[in-house]
């Protein structure tokens, strides 16, 4: 029912990592001088790691990217987990749940490989709560029904994976590990999206018209997701030639496409496009473009529900203060206690009730 | 096996999730996030097992769907405290100790006990507990020892909370039992151990609190407004 | 609001028996016992039975690229230490 794209990119996932591996057993042939060896190591495919000596600009965009990265995956958790108390069946509630939780945990995973440029978390977070850095903006949509939950894990999630799979090679180590395991980890999320969709689809006739109301709403700020178009996108070539970006806007964009059409009509549904017809010679369709003026006042801060998001981020930053602070000063307590007892700051640390086993 | 009885162990699980999954985006650090979903979902499996059961020990043909999105709050049978707003994070941190310190024990009994199938719900059940007692008394002597603030927060959730914490032990586990959990830990966190007064009850027959009627028009809305269809 | 409320935490994970344990990545935690426990729920959400390590990101030491000449090239030149460079006749089975 689903096709062969998720396990063709699943086998991308694969395929990048071992070529990370097999470029960590070759040399680079570099010779002397830092610029040199950075330019072998990327070059030869091989993965910049994070004592390297590498160009400024390189560090400060690699840290916004990832950063951007993971603030999308927490901000992300909102419009989706919107519908974890009002899921339809415990099961539909238990799958939800934990793709939301995923999405923390894929957060967390990309601030950690952001760290390791030499920039701390509480730094990115602030950046993020002055509005200085931004998070994708496919999230400052509304999740208005339970159909929306199958629409993003289908479009919003199908697009990140399109354009995932190509950071797992990625230049910088880091980043490239940590797409990695998120990418392995969000197989589930598109299929239960799918799933969710299909299973309204070939539901009561209100379900049928819910999924693809949520289609409608959904589809072209999925196509936005890739951002502008190549001739209008001007940091793409300096991102490419470090390998920090595999392959263009427009590339990854008409990808997505191609692998969407064929599984609407497996839906049953529709895409709100009536221009999408299949070219002969391209071997690929021919689509309407979404309105890139809108993408760019959504960026801006425009859209639906840029507020929303940014206070609720902000709220739980903020409520959340005297907890933090009251773990912090906990830990400063126990550690002096041990100064002074003589023993060492980690022996404290009782072994917790390992999962899997009785205590 | 009895089937109300399952039900409250059922719906104890049950509610207990929907409260934990409102704190989705909204921990007071990341990593709590993770932490409060893994046991919001370890809750929620435990109450998909316990009502699929409940609903087979009924014989009237229904499922856990059914149990968990048809029923009126008069039907449901968990105790008071599970149905309690989260309140801030103290708040949240009491309930899942206090709870916990009584499903570890009990699940222990049942796990043992002669029902195979409810003593192999149980034993899954019984690890998820000892982590779910170890994070939340992580928490509450982090939160008791920590700043004035959150002494203060603490305590006031202690207090607070402590009158529903008589429905818990006036079945399969004891108030000595649960107590010799919680007071070596309220003491490490600094806290007073609230003395017994008011001891609401009757979760177990029905009677609730004004907070469940609430939750369930939340949890139901979508189920009820779609009578028949599948998800 | 002070920041480093939470230090930093690399964590490795021995996913099974026989296995070195591996860094996986890091996170933020106020002090060892809440750090282990993070480490449990982010990075071994799928599995049981493995055995973590978190260490404060301020105690590792660790060696610098630039001095990759004087610790790496003597492996480098010589060449006979990995197995690949050796000839194995035709129809050695195993080896």
């Amino acid at each position: 029912m689903y096709g062969n794209d998720i396990p063709d990119l699943l086998g991308e996932v694969d395929a990048a990592e071992t070529a990370l591996r097999e470029a960590a057993a070759r040399d680079t042939g570099a010779t002397h001088g830092e610029v040199a060896y950075f330019d072998a190591v990327i070059q030869a495919d091989q993965k910049v790691e994070p004592r390297d000596w590498m160009p400024d600009s390189y560090r400060k965009t690699l840290i916004r990217q990832i950063a951007q990265h993971a603030h999308s995956e927490i901000i992300g958790m909102q419009p989706e987990g919107n519908w974890i108390s009002r899921a339809p069946s415990l099961k539909r509630k238990a799958i939800l749940l934990a793709k939301v939780q995923d999405e923390a945990g894929h957060g967390l995973y990309l601030y950690a490989a952001a760290e390791t440029l030499g920039v701390s978390r509480d730094e990115l977070v602030d950046l993020l709560l002055a509005g200085r850095q931004k998070y994708s903006s496919i999230f400052n949509y509304p999740t208005l029904t339970w159909a929306d939950v199958g629409a993003i894990g289908w479009l919003v999630d199908g697009a990140a994976i399109v354009n995932q799979v190509p950071l797992c090679r990625c230049s910088y180590g880091p980043y490239a590990r940590a797409m990695i395991r998120i990418c392995k980890e969000e197989s589930f999320h598109q299929r239960q999206g799918f799933e969710i969709l299909h299973t309204l689809s070939h539901g009561t006739e209100a379900q049928r018209a819910m999924a693809q109301d949520a289609v409608d709403r959904w589809w072209y700020p999925s196509l936005a997701m890739f951002g502008p178009p190549d001739a209008d996108s001007t940091h793409s070539e300096q991102s490419m030639a470090w390998k920090i970006k595999r392959f263009s806007n427009d590339e990854l964009r008409q990808r997505f496409v191609d692998m969407c059409v064929q599984q609407a009509g497996v839906l049953g549904l529709t895409l709100p496009d009536p221009d999408l017809r299949w070219d002969e010679e391209r071997q690929a369709h021919d689509y309407t473009q979404p309105d890139y003026d809108e993408l760019m006042r959504v960026i801006k801060g425009d859209g639906p529900c840029n507020r929303q998001r940014m206070a609720h981020r902000r709220r739980a930053h903020d409520e959340g203060a005297w907890v933090r602070e009251a773990a912090a000063a906990y830990a400063k307590k126990k550690e002096s206690l041990n100064r002074n007892s003589g023993r060492g700051p980690l022996t404290s640390a009782a072994a917790p009730v390992p999962r899997g086993e009785l205590p | 096996m009895n089937h109300d009885y399952l039900l409250q162990l059922g719906d104890d699980a049950l509610i207990a999730a929907q409260r934990l999954a409102e704190w989705h985006a909204s921990s007071p650090e990341m990593e709590e996030d993770v932490a409060l979903a893994n046991i919001a979902l370890d809750q929620l499996g435990a109450a998909r097992l316990l009502l699929t059961y409940a609903g087979e020990a009924e014989g009237r043909g229904r499922d856990e769907d059914a149990l968990a999105f048809l029923r009126d709050d008069r039907e449901f049978r968990n105790c008071l405290l599970v149905e309690l707003p989260n309140g801030d994070f103290a708040v949240t941190v009491a309930k899942l100790f206090f709870l916990a310190a009584y499903q570890l024990p009990l699940y222990t009994k049942l796990a043992g006990g002669e029902d195979e199938r409810l003593a192999a719900i149980a034993a899954k059940a019984r690890k998820e507990s000892a982590y779910h007692l170890d994070h939340s008394a992580q928490w509450t002597i982090r939160l008791g020892d920590g700043t004035e603030e959150s002494h203060r927060r603490m305590q006031d959730a202690v207090d607070a909370l402590w009158p529903y914490t008589h429905e818990l032990t006036s079945g399969d586990v004891s108030r000595d039992e649960w107590l010799s959990t919680v007071e070596p830990v309220l003491a490490e966190a600094t806290l007073e151990r609230p003395a017994d007064g008011w001891a609401p009850g009757g979760g177990r027959t029905g009677v609730h609190t004004e907070h469940l009627s609430y939750l369930l028009a939340e949890m139901q809305v979508l189920h009820r407004a779609h009578p028949g269809a599948k998800w | 609001m002070s920041a480093n409320d939470w230090p930093l935490w690399e964590v490795f994970v021995r996913p099974r028996r026989g296995l070195s344990h591996g860094h996986v990545g890091s996170l933020h935690a106020p002090d060892a016992t809440m750090a282990l426990r993070n480490a449990r729920d982010l990075y071994t959400r799928r599995q049981e039975g493995v055995s973590i390590w978190v260490v404060p990101a301020t105690e590792i030491t660790a060696s610098s690229p630039d001095e990759k000449d004087a610790f790496f090239d003597p492996a480098a030149d010589k060449v006979y230490r990995h197995p690949t460079f050796y000839e194995v006749p035709e129809g050695t089975q195993h080896l």
